[in-house]
């Protein structure tokens, strides 16, 4: 019998709860020794879940484990930057994600790692010598705060060497061959703000492509965006959002017009508009908007959403989920329609992966 | 052989790794290479590259502030501190 494993990455953490029915959850942990998670994703081709982690001790590392939680083992050994490389430092592994055998890992400053031994041992892919904006995406005072450098990799399902990643703060990079050269997708977005470069400088938070990967929808600093072409180019969609402002957001597992993304204050406090939490969805690949708050907090619920905080799974009747930086997790199977809440209170929740084993 | 004390928060991320041991090693770094050899990643966890030790990482030796380059005597203990840092 199937169960679903939902991953919940926190400040303190990894837990990792699992359910038959979707409605009633256990709760294990936390794990990875209570290291800070930025990301934990688990490999649907090993069974291995890796955590991507950092902590004020120990460093970065990205942990393991094949046996959903019981054990753990961890290893930073290959994540590093030459001595020769600029001086580059590495101030934590902010991505992780499984993809066609290998295993690819994301840091700060901006760097790609890869392992194909399993997270056993890492190699450097790049650190984007002599792409435009480098020296400043890699200057600590030059980038947003978290401080995340190359804060997501999102693999094409088919093609091995074909990826994208985002730059926090500068650009959506694509590669075709495996890391070795990159084009800046960001075409047709909107930046508020001088440009210091042309192709790049854009703030993209959250990239969600639908199953096709022709269609991808972007939460932008400043607005929603779709693209109808594998990113090369962005129209905006924020008319009918309560703001133009957000981090985490989700395309529909079965229907590329069906996308979900909650809203947040865009000044300093990036709570839910008027303590008012909800998760907005569009039908029409963002010609129209609903607001859906059934059974979540709709008075004074300031909380947040970072951009690795929701999630869908992959049942006919998908089930979101999401969670806040201030340790509250919700569900949804019926597209959005009610929520409740899952689990019990959790530090703040950081990164939320949702997978079906057998 | 220096006499090593290890912080407790370390210990759960190495299989069997005790918090006090004997270790054979001219200095604090070597000691920690020492350790590596027997607990493949435990240099990656308590040094940087540099080298030099991680910001919240201290080392006594003999009851006074060292760093990796420190000498050790025979007899040296060696105490690594984890920081009380953090909320």
């Amino acid at each position: 019998m199937s169960k679903s494993v939902l991953l919940v990455g926190t400040r303190k953490g990894l837990f990792v709860l699992e359910s038959g029915d979707r409605r009633d959850w256990s709760v294990r942990g936390p794990y990875c020794e209570s290291w800070p998670i930025y990301q934990a994703v688990l490999d649907a081709e090993s069974g291995t879940i890796y955590a991507a982690a950092a902590s004020e001790w120990f460093g970065s590392a990205i942990w393991r484990s094949a046996d959903l939680g019981e054990t753990w083992e961890h290893s930073s050994e290959g994540i590093g930057y030459p001595e020769e490389d600029g001086g580059l430092k590495l101030s934590k592994v902010s991505s992780v994600m499984p993809a066609h055998g290998r295993l690819l890992v994301g840091a700060e400053s901006a760097g790609l790692f890869e392992s194909t031994d399993g997270g056993k041992t890492f190699s450097l892919v790049t650190t984007f010598e002599g792409q435009e904006g480098r020296e400043a995406w890699n200057d600590p005072a030059q980038q947003p705060p978290g401080h995340l450098g190359l804060s997501a990799i999102i693999p094409h399902p088919e093609e091995r060497d074909r990826f994208w990643i985002i730059v926090q703060g500068y650009s959506l990079f694509e590669t075709t061959d495996g890391g070795k050269t990159w084009t800046p997708r960001n075409k047709g977005l909107r930046r508020d703000w001088p440009a210091d470069y042309e192709e790049i400088g854009f703030c993209v938070h959250k990239v969600a492509p639908a199953a096709d990967f022709e269609r991808m929808y972007q939460q932008n600093h400043v607005g929603m965006h779709r693209s109808d072409d594998a990113g090369q180019t962005w129209t905006e969609i924020t008319e009918g959002l309560p703001t133009d402002f957000g981090f985490a957001a989700a395309t529909h597992p079965h229907d590329r017009d069906t996308f979900y993304v909650i809203p947040l204050d865009g000044g300093h406090g990036r709570t839910m508009p008027d303590g008012h939490a909800a998760v907005w969805r569009t039908r029409d690949a963002g010609s129209s908007w609903q607001q859906l708050d059934n059974g979540l907090p709709t008075d004074d619920a300031y909380v947040g959403v970072l951009r690795e905080g929701m999630a869908f799974d992959d049942h006919d009747e998908p089930g979101l989920y999401f969670g806040t930086s201030t340790g509250q997790l919700f569900g949804s199977t019926d597209e959005g329609e009610s929520w409740s809440q899952v689990g019990g209170l959790f530090p703040g929740i950081t990164s939320v992966t949702v997978a079906t084993v057998e | 052989m220096a006499e090593v004390h290890l912080p407790p928060v370390l210990l759960p991320l190495f299989q069997g790794l005790p918090r006090e041991l004997a270790v054979e090693a001219g200095t604090v770094l070597e000691a920690i290479d020492r350790l590596d050899e027997r607990w493949p990643g435990f240099r990656d966890r308590l040094v940087e590259p540099g080298p030099a030790l991680r910001p919240h990482i201290n080392v006594y030796v003999d009851r006074e502030r060292g760093g990796l380059e420190t000498e050790l005597g025979t007899a040296s203990r060696v105490d690594v501190i984890a920081a009380i840092s953090g909320g």
